[in-house]
């Protein structure tokens, strides 16, 4: 049984360095890191101390909300360093690897036989709940609330994505295993969202409520998915998990491994050989983009374009991104730049721009952008590419003015970040339309609850 | 040193003072700035604001050339009423597009300079940067004003405009009222004489009134206002060789900018249409009103009134506001729905307001104030409506 998901608006983005379709296995970096900041909200409490040893799957840290939630270390090694920032706040903790990996081993489990609070404490134990986020808010899922369902997009739209077809490509196994886990964490459905004219090992999973989605970026989005099919109100909660991480999951029953080990897409004009390789999650940006890249003047991206997390060479993966971009800095003046025709970048307006000619055409898109920042004036564009039944500007306004009942009213539950990196993308006043989601969600959290 | 890098380091050398905001205005007028993302999305769209103005100028530029050559035909055709007779031939001669330039550019000159002015000092006083809506309002003022209009009186009204219409409110984003047609509004009600009667829209007529050679420029709606005969063809009127505000008279000139804007997409096709409708069904009700036989030739709105509703659509400034005026993103509604309100409620208090007032016939500037106004308030009721349907949502599902 599958239902179709259409999608009109929303804006796909073309650039150049799609990655081939050819996987190469990256040898074990030296270090790791895990840094706290990818768990959006999470208070860490560390663990393990420096120079202490830990095996891949071993607690680093737990939330301090929650001493439930524990957030593993993805490789067996020797903690070299924590880094903290201003307050002592922990930034990133690094782990130099062994050269043979050991795992912690929690067992191998028949999920059939489990219930639904056994299914919960395998996940906290092993370290895999922070694989499991929630909306509203966009953030790793509170255990204490129930939720009404679970939303897996198996389909990215996002520019230069991983294709997913590819890299989750005889996994159908640790799939399965990991669907039939965490459909017993919700009394409702679990629905899964495959790509229309995919082939994807997931449109044959089973125990799930099938979605075949069509249409520009942010088809993908998981948030658009819900609006769809499930649009969350006022006091509910959905679970969200992407496919990579349900591997993961899967692997750990099936196995008793924690094994992070992903296929990571690198993408962008700045590889000379834009591909797959498998990594493990923290690995050094370095060893996995070694005598690949063009490091001069590159902005060096662990995520997509739009949505990730700039990082520098000597940086580390995130946690939950599986391609790492690489565009050229854009730092650079341009003559008459602002009325001169424009044929190099993409737009939707046609204002001397030109990029409707050409809807095909991939582009080289730079950092640069394109303007200052600016007060909102124009009106209108944003709902072209925001394809959810919500105001877009008005609930950014409702954001930066922080009027809680109004950001409640106009859809502040249904939104993430990434929902807003396309008005993002074309706004032309550069409004920061991320943060303003980012800020707002997290006073509305710390507010409502 | 290029000239690329001898900026650069004088901006370094300018950052954090007081005058910074001046020189970026005019080094970001040359150079796209070098600033790249930090966070969020690491690559942008092309468009910044200074280019979505820059296209709503261009639009404005034919008007503004036609108004030019139209000031001096205009006097010309006043002085020798034969050049009436072959428009086409003695329309854009030298002599006409003369008058123009030494009529309608200080106009543009005053209207920018004193505007701009304005602007930058706000920059430097509250620090921040010149923002660039006044480079489309500084050309819409002059197109809206009618020619003898004396140069230092749009001083004042441009002074007017900016600092009351607009940075008070906190700049250009932030206004309620459109800066346009605050400064329109102030010269309306400060120098009424200057803004209405038979003698302003053609130039000279001020300064000859009551000597033997006196001239005489009445507009159609002023015409029709006092039930006199009107003089021009639809011809004329649709292109534009009648007397009115400089830029406003030529609705084929304006229908190609409508067109411009809204393949470009940064006019509001909504607005647009739904202000012509408006104008049309108001239109539609007067003419029915005299087809009932309600009013009748001895009443003072009969001209008017009588007037076919698809004439109200080409005479007076009903295209241009409805096009250039009404359009304003800031000032407008923001919702689509919400634009389908406003643009009709325009369209129709315009050809009311036409038709109603007997001080000055023309209402295309006050209805749209008057929207500029409400447009909040319709956009209100639009989210609300969403509101609605979203709570709706949670009553279904727990019921």
């Amino acid at each position: 049984m599958s239902k179709d998901i259409r999608i009109k608006r929303g804006l796909d983005i073309k650039l150049v360095g799609v990655a081939e379709k050819t996987t190469t296995k990256i040898a074990l970096s030296s270090v790791y890191a895990v840094k706290p900041e990818d768990f959006h909200g999470i208070v860490p409490k560390l663990v393990a101390k420096e120079g202490a040893e830990v095996k891949a799957g071993e607690t680093l840290f737990y939330s301090k909300s929650d001493e439930r939630i524990l957030f593993p270390s993805p490789v067996s090694g020797k903690v070299v360093e924590v880094i903290r920032g201003a307050r002592r706040k922990v930034l990133t903790i690094k782990i130099a690897a062994d050269a043979s990996q050991v795992h912690t081993d929690f067992g191998v489990v028949d999920v059939a036989k489990m219930s639904e609070q056994e299914v919960k404490n395998h996940l906290f134990t092993s370290g895999c709940w922070p694989f499991i986020k929630q909306r509203p808010y966009d953030v790793v899922a509170n255990p204490n609330q129930a939720p009404k369902a679970i939303f897996i997009s198996g389909y990215a739209s996002a520019p230069l994505a991983a294709d997913l077809d590819y890299t989750l490509a005889g996994k159908e196994a640790e799939l399965q295993a990991a669907i039939n886990a965490v459909s017993k964490l919700t009394e409702g459905k679990v629905h899964l969202s495959v790509g229309a004219n995919s082939n994807s090992v997931l449109s044959k999973l089973t125990g799930v409520e099938l979605h075949k989605v069509s249409g520009p970026h942010p088809s993908g989005n998981v948030s658009t998915q819900i609006a769809n099919i499930d649009p969350i109100n006022k006091g509910e909660v959905v679970w969200v998990v992407t496919p990579q991480d349900l591997v993961v999951i899967g692997e750990l029953l099936l196995t008793g491994k924690y094994n992070a080990e992903r296929t990571i897409a690198l993408t962008g004009s700045q590889f000379s050989k834009p591909q797959y390789v498998t990594a493990i999650a923290g690995a050094a940006i370095e060893d996995i983009t070694k005598d690949n890249l063009n490091t001069d003047n590159t902005r060096i991206i662990s995520g997509n374009v739009l949505s990730g997390s700039q990082v520098t060479e000597e940086g580390f993966i995130g946690f939950y991104d599986n391609q790492i971009t690489a565009i050229p800095e854009g730092d650079d003046y341009e003559f008459f730049g602002w009325n001169k025709p424009i044929f190099n970048k993409i737009s939707t307006s046609r204002a001397f721009t030109f990029s409707w000619l050409s809807p095909n055409k991939k582009y080289d898109l730079n950092t640069n952008t394109n303007g200052e920042h600016r007060a909102f004036v124009v009106t209108g564009s944003y709902e072209n590419v925001f394809p959810l039944d919500i105001y877009p500007m008005q609930l950014l306004k409702a954001f930066m003015y922080k009027d809680l009942d109004e950001m409640e009213a106009l859809g502040g539950y249904e939104v993430a970040p990434e929902d807003f990196a396309l008005t993002e993308f074309i706004c032309v006043s550069k409004q920061p339309h991320q943060k303003i989601i980012r800020e707002g969600l997290d006073l509305m959290r710390q507010e409502l609850g | 040193m290029s000239l690329k890098q001898n900026l650069h380091n004088l901006k370094e050398k300018y950052k954090g003072t007081k005058m910074a905001p001046a020189f970026n205005a005019i080094h970001t007028f040359l150079y796209l700035p070098n600033e790249v993302t930090h966070g969020g999305t690491h690559i942008k769209a092309a468009d910044d604001l200074k280019r979505t103005m820059n296209i709503v100028i261009m639009a404005l530029v034919p008007c503004l050339l036609f108004g030019m050559f139209n000031a001096g035909y205009q006097h010309y055709a006043a002085i020798d009423g034969s050049l009436r007779t072959d428009v086409l031939a003695n329309f854009f001669t030298w002599d006409n597009l003369w008058i123009g330039i030494i009529k309608v550019l200080p106009l543009v000159i005053v209207s920018y300079g004193v505007g701009l002015g304005v602007e930058f000092i706000f920059a430097i006083i509250k620090g921040h940067e010149v923002e660039e809506g006044y480079l489309v309002t500084g050309m819409l003022v002059p197109l809206i004003v009618p020619i003898d209009t004396p140069l230092w009186m749009l001083a004042v009204a441009v002074v007017f405009g900016v600092v009351i219409g607009k940075e008070v409110f906190g700049g250009t984003g932030m206004n309620i009222l459109n800066p346009a047609l605050t400064i329109r509004a102030f010269l309306f009600f400060a120098y009424p004489t200057w803004m209405s009667g038979d003698k302003v829209w053609v130039y000279d007529a001020v300064k000859r009134t009551g000597t033997e050679d006196a001239i005489s420029g009445e507009t159609i709606l002023g015409s029709y206002a006092q039930n006199n005969d009107v003089v021009y063809s639809t011809w004329d009127m649709f292109m534009g060789f009648i007397p009115g505000s400089v830029g406003e008279t030529s609705t084929l000139l304006i229908l190609l900018g409508a067109a411009f804007l809204i393949f470009t997409k940064i006019g509001s096709w909504r607005i647009i249409v739904s202000t012509f409708i408006g104008a049309a069904v108001m239109g539609l009700i007067f003419n029915g009103i005299v087809n009932a036989d309600i009013i009748t030739e001895s009443s003072k709105f009969y001209g008017l009134m009588n007037t076919d509703w698809w004439q109200h659509l080409i005479i007076g400034g009903l295209a241009f506001g409805a096009v250039f005026m009404a359009t304003d993103p800031v000032t407008a509604s923001q919702t689509n729905k919400g634009k389908w309100i406003y643009g009709f409620l325009i369209g129709f208090i315009s050809i009311m307001i036409r038709v109603f007032n007997p001080a000055y016939p023309e209402g295309v500037f006050l209805a749209i104030l008057l929207m500029n106004v409400f447009a909040p308030t319709i956009d209100h009721y639009v989210v609300q409506g969403n509101v609605k349907k979203r709570l709706k949502r949670t009553k279904v599902k727990t019921a």
